[in-house]
């Protein structure tokens, strides 16, 4: 379960919003909206621990969040962490580790297949257009089925009909399986959820 | 422990797999160090005693030129961040991308640093001095130095700025280091001085992660 209290962010200096309050039970999703600068990423990198909230806290499973909530907490952000002189294999098989997964080579071979790119695991990610590459980032989440909190920011920015259509079947699947999900979008893609709620956040 | 050995061979096969990066510190290094005879010309004794500076300095400036990278691709490709909210603890990515830095630059350089000796005219037992303190100090450089690299991430100019910063650091290491080789010169026992190198390695493995990973979590916020 997680959850905020009387959370409050600030960038440079101003404020983004104050007084943010939610509850994320298993199986639920929480769509993060606003207009560009609104405070959409900087919610999202709060909610991961790389920001300090201005005030209230971040809370999981009723504790502030610490070194414990990592190994549970998936956050994929803007940057896709891939690496240019790495094969899309060695780049999954390093970030999935350095996150504590332990993973073999078919099951990343078998999330490359979920994410459709099976056939560039031995390429270097540097050749990899700008659509293949995020999809190696977000074949981490066929790989974190496990990992009970996924943070999203746009994760389906960059990707055609067809990656968005796998993208939200991984989401929908996670939270089916009681899973929780926060995601920032500008595009309206449905994700199939048992209990889906919604911040608006006015910049 | 699982996660330090991890980012180092990582960080190796990335190094081995951009080859120019390594070459060009060391290329640097061979470059300055040849470059004093020429200035201050040929006379055997004058560069004898100017030997162990030479290449101390080069190393130093080699350090200064390499640091920047360190922490640079990571922090443009959001590796940083993902190492940063990964279970491992932060000071051991530090120790990690440290250690590999040491072994792709210091080490090589360390090994290249008899050869130059060798071209001063160097007796044998102070090129060994040489190497020994160069074996010691390199990765007091590489520990120091990743928190000059840490502190300058993302800053406009941070190559200048992160020599700046270290050389004044550096200066303990560059005294106790060619000290040693002086020393051996002059027939008089270098332990001294390699011991102070050794404390010097001790405290800078202790303070340089720490202050590095403050350091990142500032420049990641």
């Amino acid at each position: 379960m997680l959850e905020t209290s009387a959370l409050a962010c600030e960038r440079g200096g101003q404020r983004l919003f104050s007084d943010l309050g939610f509850a994320l039970a298993p199986g639920g999703l929480l769509r993060v909206r606003g207009a560009n600068g609104s405070g959409k990423t900087t919610l999202l990198r709060t909610l991961a621990g790389l920001t300090r909230p201005a005030a209230g806290s971040v809370r999981w499973h009723g504790k502030e969040i610490d070194e414990d909530y990592r190994r549970e907490m998936l956050f994929l952000g803007h940057a896709p962490a891939v690496k240019d002189e790495l094969t899309v294999l060695e780049n999954l098989e390093f970030s999935s580790r350095i996150s504590g997964l332990e993973i073999s080579e078919s099951k990343i071979n078998n999330a490359l297949q979920q994410v459709g790119i099976a056939r560039l695991s031995g390429l270097r990610a540097g050749y990899l257009s700008q659509g293949q590459r995020r999809r190696t980032a977000l074949a981490r989440l066929a790989l974190s089925a496990d990992v009970p909190l996924w943070l999203l920011d746009e994760p389906f920015a960059a990707l055609d009909d067809e990656a968005i259509g796998r993208v939200s079947v991984l989401c929908a699947a996670h939270l089916a399986a009681g899973g929780m999900l926060v995601l920032t979008s500008h595009q309206d893609v449905p994700v199939a959820a048992p209990a889906a709620q919604t911040i608006e956040l006015q910049g | 422990m699982h996660g330090f050995t991890l980012i180092v061979c990582r960080d190796l096969r990335l190094a081995l797999r951009r080859k120019g990066d390594v070459l060009n510190v060391l290329v640097f290094f061979v470059l300055v160090a040849s470059l004093f005879p020429l200035g201050v010309g040929p006379e055997p004794g004058q560069l004898r005693a100017i030997a162990a500076g030479v290449a101390w300095v080069g190393a130093l400036l080699a350090a200064v030129v390499s640091l920047p990278r360190l922490f640079a691709a990571d922090f443009a490709d959001g590796t940083l961040e993902q190492m940063l909210i990964s279970p491992q603890p932060l000071a051991v990515v530090v120790l990690a991308k440290t250690a590999a830095h040491w072994l792709s630059t210091g080490l090589p350089l360390a090994l290249a640093a008899p050869l130059i000796g060798l071209q001063y005219g160097l007796p044998g037992d102070a090129l060994a001095i040489l190497l020994a303190s160069l074996l010691l100090g390199t990765p007091v450089l590489s520990l120091l130095g990743a928190a000059g690299a840490a502190l300058t991430l993302g800053v406009r100019g941070a190559g200048t700025l992160v020599g700046l910063l270290l050389l004044p650091l550096y200066v303990p290491a560059l005294v106790f280091g060619a000290g040693a080789v002086t020393a051996a010169m002059s027939g008089l026992d270098p332990s001294a001085y390699l011991a102070l190198l050794g404390a010097l390695l001790a405290v800078s493995s202790l303070v340089g992660p720490w202050a590095a990973s403050a350091a990142l979590r500032i420049a990641l916020d």
